[in-house]
C-alpha cells in the first residue's frame, strides 16, 4: 500500500481480497469501469441523438431536393446542385457582406470599450465591485426581450434614444429613424449588441488584468520603464491571450446571431440587416426549401468551423510566446 | 499604509472611477426607462416628449395577463361594480376582462422547461464530469472535446433536422422535447464547468470513505455531491439563464402548448408594452 494509493489501480480490489467474499460482493458492486460508463453514457448518447445525428443528417439532405412541406414527394439525389445555387445567388453576398459588417464593427466596439473598462476598474476606485455588477446586468437578459425593446427606444419621436441623440446634436427627433433607415439600420444592430454584449468582454479582459503578477510591475518599475511603456510591454501581451478568447467567443455567438436582430429589425428595412441565420430561417422555414437551407447550413457551419481553427491555431501561437 | 509602487494614486482612482460610474448609468438607463415604462399607462408610454414624471399604474402588466374586450357603457352597468384591483383598472379603459391571456401560460412553459432542462442537465452532467474526472474512461480527451465541440455548431444549422426528427418522434411542441434540446445544448458547458470543480476535491475523501465499506455510489452522493454542491449551482445558474433566455429553437419548435415567454413579446411595445 506504501507505494502510492491511486484510485484507479488499487484500493477497492485490493480490500476487497481481504474481506470475506460476502463482503467483498458488497463492497465491490459494480466495478469502476462500468460505473464510469453509465456515468459517461446517457451525455454522449444525449449528444450524438441530438447534436451529431442531425448535422450528418443536415448534410445528407443537403444533397436531395427533400422538401418538408411536401412529404409525398419522392426525394432526388441532386448532387452539388444546391451548393452551386448558393454560392452563385448575389442575395447569399448582400447577406455576408450585412453579417461581416455586424460582425466586425460589434467586436471592434466591444473589444475597445469592453478593454477600456476593465482597465479602468482594475484601478481598484472604491465601490468598484458594485459599478461591475451594474454594468453586467445588460448580459443575463434574454437577447431577444434586449432586440424588442431597442425597437422601443429607436422609435422617433416617442424613443428614449432617438430623444437622446436630439437633445444633444440639436436635430429633430422625429426626422431619423435607427430601424426604418437603410444606412442607420445596420448601425443600431450594433449599437444594441455592443450595450448587451460589451461587459462578456469587459468580464474577461478583468480576468486576465488581475491575472498579471504585481512583481512583474515592481520589476519594471525598478528600471525605470514610464507607464506607457509599462502598458504596452506588460499589460498588452499578458491581457492578449484573454482578449482573443473572448474576441473569439463573442465572434461565434455573433455569427450565429439571430434573436437580438430578428426582434430589433426582422432583417429589414430591405435586406439591409438580413444577416446569415436570419435569411437561412426564412429559406428553411418560411419557403421551406430544405435541402437547400441544409446545404446554406453546412455552408455557414464549414466557414464558422475553418475561421474558429484559423483563429485558435493564432491564438495557440500567442499564448506560447 | 504601506506604499506600493503599482497601488493607482488617487487622482488616477478618481478619474476612473468617474469614468466606470459614467459608464454604468449609460448603460443603464435603457434599462431603467424600460423598467419605469412598465408602469406607464399606454398614453404616457409613447407621450412626446417622453415622461420622466409620470403616474405609475398597474395596467401594462393586468393588460399583459388578460383578455379583454371592449364593452359598452350598458354592458358596464350591467356588470357592476368592479370587485378586484385589476378589474377596476381595466374598466377604466372600459374594457372588461373575458380570461387570462395565454402570458400566464407561457409563462408556466417557461419555468417548467427551464428547470427541467437544467436538472436534468445537472444529473447528467455531474455523473459524467465525476466519472471524466475520477475514472479512466479509454478515449477521455477525445471525449471530452466531442462534447465541447457541440457548442461550437449555430444551433439554425442543425434546426433542421431537429424539427424533422421531433416531427417523427412525436415531440414537437413538447415539454419533453424543448427538455432534452436544452439539457444537450447545455451538457457541453456543464460537464466542462463540473469536472473543474470535482477535480479541485480531495480523492482522499473518497479513499476514506472506499475503506469505512462505503460503496462508489455512496461515496459519490455521500461525499463528493455536498462537497461539489456550490460548484454544482453555479452550473446550474448558467443553464438556467440560457433555457430561459433561448429564442432561436423556441420560435421554430413551439407553437402552442410547449411555448416558453421569449417568442411571445414581439409587437408588445407597439401597443404601448
Amino acid at each position: 500500500m506504501a507505494k502510492g494509493i491511486h484510485m484507479n489501480n488499487i484500493p477497492i480490489e485490493k480490500i476487497a481480497k481481504a474481506t470475506p467474499d460476502t463482503v467483498a460482493q458488497h463492497i465491490r458492486g459494480l466495478s469502476d469501469r462500468s460505473i464510469a460508463w453509465i456515468f459517461v453514457a446517457p451525455t454522449i448518447f444525449l449528444l450524438l441523438a441530438v447534436n451529431i445525428f442531425p448535422l450528418i443528417w443536415t448534410i445528407w439532405l443537403s444533397f436531395t431536393n427533400h422538401r418538408v412541406n411536401r412529404p409525398n414527394r419522392d426525394v432526388e439525389w441532386v448532387g452539388l446542385r444546391n451548393y452551386e445555387r448558393i454560392l452563385s445567388d448575389p442575395d447569399i453576398w448582400n447577406t455576408m457582406q450585412a453579417t461581416a459588417h455586424f460582425l466586425i464593427w460589434t467586436i471592434i466596439l466591444q473589444v475597445l470599450i469592453g478593454f477600456m473598462l476593465a482597465f479602468l476598474i482594475n484601478k481598484k476606485f472604491r465601490g468598484n465591485d458594485l459599478w461591475t455588477t451594474i454594468i453586467v446586468f445588460p448580459m443575463m437578459l434574454s437577447p431577444a426581450v434586449v432586440g424588442n425593446f431597442w425597437t422601443f427606444l429607436y422609435q422617433p419621436q416617442i424613443g428614449l434614444f432617438n430623444y437622446v441623440v436630439a437633445f444633444f446634436t440639436g436635430a429633430d427627433p422625429a426626422s431619423f429613424s435607427m430601424i426604418g433607415d437603410v444606412h442607420l439600420a445596420p448601425w443600431a444592430i450594433v449599437i444594441a449588441d455592443t450595450w448587451m454584449w460589451t461587459p462578456f468582454v469587459m468580464l474577461i479582459c478583468l480576468a486576465g488584468l488581475r491575472s498579471i503578477p504585481n512583481s512583474i510591475y515592481e520589476a519594471a518599475e525598478c528600471d525605470r520603464a514610464s507607464k506607457w511603456r509599462q502598458f504596452w510591454t506588460i499589460t498588452i501581451p499578458m491581457v492578449l491571450p484573454f482578449l482573443m478568447l473572448a474576441v473569439l467567443f463573442r465572434g461565434i455567438e455573433n455569427f450565429k446571431m439571430f434573436d437580438l436582430v430578428v426582434q430589433l429589425t426582422g432583417g429589414g428595412p430591405g435586406n439591409t440587416t438580413t444577416l446569415t441565420s436570419i435569411d437561412l430561417k426564412r429559406e428553411a422555414f418560411e419557403k421551406w426549401r430544405t435541402g437547400y437551407s441544409s446545404a446554406y447550413a453546412v455552408i455557414l457551419f464549414v466557414t464558422v468551423f475553418g475561421l474558429a481553427s484559423i483563429y485558435v491555431k493564432a491564438l495557440n501561437k500567442v499564448k506560447e510566446r | 499604509m504601506s506604499f506600493s509602487v503599482t497601488e493607482p494614486n488617487k487622482g488616477t482612482k478618481w478619474f476612473a472611477g468617474v469614468l466606470v460610474v459614467g459608464y454604468a448609468l449609460i448603460t443603464i438607463a435603457p434599462l431603467l426607462w424600460i423598467i419605469a415604462t412598465g408602469f406607464k399607462s399606454p398614453a404616457d408610454s409613447i407621450s412626446y416628449p417622453p415622461k420622466v414624471v409620470f403616474d405609475p399604474t398597474l395596467e401594462g402588466y393586468v393588460n399583459l395577463f388578460t383578455d379583454r374586450t371592449r364593452a359598452t357603457a350598458d354592458m358596464l352597468e350591467a356588470e357592476g361594480e368592479p370587485q378586484t384591483w385589476y378589474e377596476r383598472i381595466v374598466r377604466e379603459q372600459g374594457t372588461v376582462i373575458i380570461g387570462p391571456s395565454r402570458y400566464g401560460e407561457r409563462f408556466l412553459n417557461s419555468i417548467i422547461i427551464g428547470f427541467g432542462s437544467t436538472a436534468l442537465c445537472m444529473v447528467l452532467g455531474t455523473a459524467a464530469a465525476y466519472a471524466f474526472s475520477r475514472f479512466r474512461v479509454p478515449l477521455k480527451d477525445d471525449l471530452l472535446f466531442f462534447i465541447l465541440s457541440t457548442r461550437m455548431m449555430p444551433p439554425i444549422a442543425v434546426a433542421i433536422p431537429i424539427f424533422l426528427m421531433f416531427r417523427n418522434l412525436g415531440l414537437n411542441d413538447t415539454h419533453l422535447g424543448m427538455i432534452l434540446l436544452y439539457t444537450a445544448v447545455n451538457l457541453s458547458l456543464s460537464v466542462w464547468l463540473l469536472k473543474g470543480f470535482i477535480d479541485e476535491i480531495p480523492v482522499e475523501y473518497e479513499e476514506a470513505a472506499l475503506i469505512d465499506g462505503y460503496t462508489r455510489f455512496q461515496a459519490f452522493y455521500k461525499v463528493v455531491l455536498p462537497q461539489a454542491a456550490t460548484g454544482i449551482a453555479s452550473t446550474a445558474i448558467f443553464c438556467l439563464i440560457f433555457a430561459w433566455n433561448e429564442y432561436a429553437f423556441a420560435v421554430l419548435l413551439t407553437s402552442g402548448t410547449a411555448q416558453t415567454a421569449p417568442p411571445l413579446h414581439p409587437d408588445d411595445h407597439r401597443r404601448g408594452r
